[in-house]
């Protein structure tokens, strides 16, 4: 019950991941794809109706461990509680960007938001990568799950190299969003951009994934390859689903490379949370399984179906002036 | 300041920022789902036009709402993370449940709403405004599950020194968040009641295109906050009630009782220095018997006051903290179960009289406007746009009252429970330093303090704008194209 569970987590970062990787994707771009207010609109657009649906992954994963593994949820946010701070001020100030961008005609007040989304992307995606390698790679972590030593104890040389690859993995991944949801010159520049940035912005994420689980981290590439094989001919929507299996690939060799633990701890292995000390009692965790099997696949419903009315490709020509 | 100190801070000031979107969000969404009805059903212009006007000032503040709301997830595990182990294994259950039963339909189905106007069949996109109002309602309850097993723990039982989940159903229906629901969705509607009532009347008084629809917003908002107002009253007796018996000292507490009475007097206002809980120099006000009716439903019966329920507390739960490092200066000091009085007097006078404002601002607005009339004074428009600040004011100070009662527990025992089930606050902050809560507490607040400017600005904006500022412009094929 409690591997169950850990699966399901390590689902639900997945879904966050593969979701609210694109919107942040986009958000990193912005500037450098949008070359206007009307494009820049163009892409905001794309993930209007989604991103804020994908951000609730991110909640669910949250209040998940919390329920599934409090042991786990105190200690590693309590332990990197500084990163997640910032990453939390990110997450605030993009979405209240995205809402607001459009309310004001002026061109100072987009400006400004504009460049909220974009810190606000980039700071949000190297804080998921940071957390998401802080827990697969350890904390100086006690007896009690309590960090012992520095409030930086989260940021390190690796940590940053799982914030790098989180980051890089949306940049490719946002850009072939944008190539599968537009039409026109945008969508030419983004798929040009995925595909000339790929090497570069894969390679943290590679490197990661060998110095977690070495050779099993080549599992990857095989995913990636097909994605930017697809892109190269045109076929986005291809593109987009390889990226799904890349991510997949990515989460599985990470948690699986966590597995048993759920936190290790860097001062002594005898400290590390595991999936069997951090975990909720049986009663919980099978009142939560009965709560996830009727939500999940509901979820993915009716979140599937906004895809579908939303699948509509948009142009510059959508968008009325001043907007 | 110690990180006890800073973390009570943090939580409240996010906390109570968080809450001043909710209401609202929880309130107007109903609203607005049922003005669309009245226009898919009528087809009357009139009431796409008050869909639209008050569906633009939801959304501005829904936004809000959903960013503050992460921090407040996130927070327990940041600077609670003693309580987060300890009632993790019941508390952290709603709150998943809230995210992935109710949270997920909302953000989904808002943004089906926001961005279907052209694209999805009318009775469609009409079903998501209303899956979205109930998931709002949906996403309270579950909260105020959570929320009311730390005033009332129940369905469980003690394992290895913690709480262990025996029946989930019973803190799903504990009997506290039965109160506690109907009485915090009443206040949402008062405060989407006077917010409609408030920006109506000021219209009127401009003037402004579209006469009909703010006398109907009017209207509207005065009987429904007339209805949350009673239902308020209602529900908040029977919170009352429960709450003698489940934590008499917060009820002690919010009359500042000291001595027991019986029967016991209701203080209305009271002069001195609440501050000390002998009640000496402290003239009060009173309303003979009336606590004991709101108390016990009769007017002769005890009622305790806090002196005698101070010994009562050190028997039961211990007269010093425990010899703990994690403690701090607290450890194996004498714990004070009296909360701060002038606190919990003056919060729940508040809360009671702001209430009560704002539901009789709206029928004296109704009556000033009867038959087409409007009142030329400035101070029409100035007495309607203050009074969207009163039931605001009533919620929050409810809140901090209920709150700051139940100190110095986070989870307060249940007189009826399992033994040994409680925690006192100074056991469940995190093992930070006092720089890291201190640095999040100055950058939270900041944001929080800019982006209510911005809100509030772009409220102010939009509701200038009137009906004329958020009809969309026609495009040719309409796709997403006035998406915001």
């Amino acid at each position: 019950m409690e591997t169950l569970w850990f699966c399901l987590i390590a689902l639900l970062w997945l879904g966050y991941l593969f979701l609210e990787g694109f919107d942040f994707g986009v958000g990193m771009l912005l500037p450098f794809l949008g070359r206007d207010n009307t494009e820049r609109r163009v892409m905001i657009n794309t993930i209007g109706p989604v991103w804020d649906g994908n951000e609730v992954w991110l909640l669910v994963a949250g209040g998940a461990t919390f329920a599934a593994f409090p042991g786990w949820y105190a200690a590693l946010f309590s332990a990197a509680y500084l990163p997640l701070t910032l990453f939390l001020l990110a997450l605030i100030g993009r979405g209240v960007a995205f809402e607001y961008r459009g309310k004001v005609d002026s061109e100072r007040w987009r400006r400004v938001w504009d460049a909220v989304i974009f810190v606000g992307s980039w700071v949000a995606a190297l804080g998921v990568g940071l957390i998401i390698a802080t827990t697969v790679l350890g904390l100086p972590i006690d007896a009690n799950g309590d960090r012992v030593g520095s409030p930086f104890a989260a940021v390190r040389l690796e940590t940053v190299l799982g914030a790098l690859a989180v980051a890089g993995y949306a940049l490719v991944h946002g850009a072939i969003f944008i190539a599968l949801k537009t039409e026109g010159e945008i969508r030419d520049r983004a798929r040009r951009m995925a595909l000339t940035m790929s090497p570069v912005a894969l390679l943290p994420l590679v490197v990661l994934l060998l110095h977690v689980a070495g050779v099993w981290a080549l599992a990857v590439l095989p995913f990636a390859g097909l994605a930017l094989w697809r892109l190269w001919v045109g076929r986005e929507g291809q593109a987009f689903a390889a990226m799904g299996l890349a991510v997949a690939a990515t989460v599985t060799v990470l948690f699986a490379s966590l597995y048993p633990n759920v936190l290790p701890s860097t001062l002594d292995p005898a400290y590390s949370l595991t999936v069997a000390g951090a975990a909720s009692s049986p009663y919980t965790l099978t009142v939560m399984t009965w709560v996830a099997a009727f939500g999940t696949p509901a979820v993915l419903v009716y979140q599937g179906w906004t895809y579908w009315v939303f699948r509509k490709r948009i142009g510059v020509r959508h968008i009325p002036a001043a907007h | 300041m110690d990180v006890l100190e800073l973390a009570r801070w943090q939580f409240g000031i996010t906390t109570v920022y968080h809450f001043l979107m909710v209401p609202l969000t929880i309130g107007l969404s109903l609203l607005v789902a049922a003005m669309q009805t009245a226009w898919v059903r009528t087809g009357d212009e009139r009431y796409y036009k008050m869909t639209k006007f008050w569906g633009k000032l939801l959304l501005i503040n829904f936004a809000m709402g959903v960013v503050t709301g992460i921090v407040q997830e996130f927070q327990f595990g940041m600077a609670w993370s003693a309580y987060s182990r300890f009632v993790g294994d019941v508390f952290g259950a709603p709150l998943a449940m809230e995210g992935l039963v109710a949270f997920f339909v909302e953000s989904t189905f808002l943004g089906l709403w926001i961005f279907g106007w052209d694209k999805l069949p009318k009775k469609v996109h009409l079903a998501c405004a209303w899956a979205f109002s109930l998931a709002t309602m949906a996403s309270a309850y579950f909260i105020l599950a959570a929320n009311s097993w730390m005033q009332h723990p129940v369905g469980i039982e003690m394992h290895d020194g913690r709480p262990r989940l025996t029946s989930i159903w019973a803190v799903l229906t504990n009997n506290t968040t039965l109160a506690a629901f109907p009485h915090t969705i009443a206040g949402a509607f008062a405060v989407a009641a006077t917010f409609l009532v408030g920006i109506g009347a000021w219209h009127l008084w401009k003037k402004s295109d579209d006469e009909g629809v703010w006398r109907s917003s009017l209207k509207l908002g005065t009987w429904v906050g007339v209805v949350a107002f009673g239902v308020l009253a209602v529900s908040g007796d029977v919170q009352g009630k429960l709450m003698f018996e489940q934590q008499p000292m917060k009820m002690a507490a919010a009359e500042a009782l000291c001595h027991t009475e019986e029967p016991a007097a209701f203080s209305v206002f009271a002069i001195g220095d609440l501050t000390r809980p002998d009640c000496e120099n402290v003239k009060s006000i009173t309303v003979p018997a009336l606590l004991s009716f709101l108390a016990h439903n009769d007017f002769t019966s005890e009622v305790k006051g806090i002196q005698d329920l101070v010994p009562l507390y050190q028997e039961k739960y211990g007269t010093n903290y425990p010899v703990d490092e994690r403690l701090g200066e607290l450890s194996g000091k004498p714990i004070d179960y009296v909360p701060a009085l002038p606190v919990t007097y003056w919060g729940f006078r508040l809360m009671i009289g702001f209430g009560a404002i704002s539901a009789g601002l709206g029928l004296l607005m109704l009556w000033l406007t009867r038959g087409g009339r409007v009142p030329q004074g400035r101070w029409f428009p100035i007495t309607a746009l203050a009074g969207i600040a009163t039931p605001f004011l009533a919620n929050s100070f409810g809140w901090i009252f209920t709150e700051m009662g139940r100190q110095p527990f986070v989870v307060v025992p249940n007189p009826s429970g399992v033994d040994g089930v409680w925690m006192f606050t100074a056991q469940a902050v995190s093992a930070s330093t006092p720089g890291e809560i201190l640095t999040s507490l100055i950058a939270l607040t900041a944001t929080y303090g800019l982006l209510a400017c911005v809100e509030v600005y772009l409220i102010r904006k939009y509701v200038r704008g009137g009906v004329a500022g958020v009809i969309p412009a026609k495009t040719d094929d309409g796709a997403l194209a006035f998406a915001y």
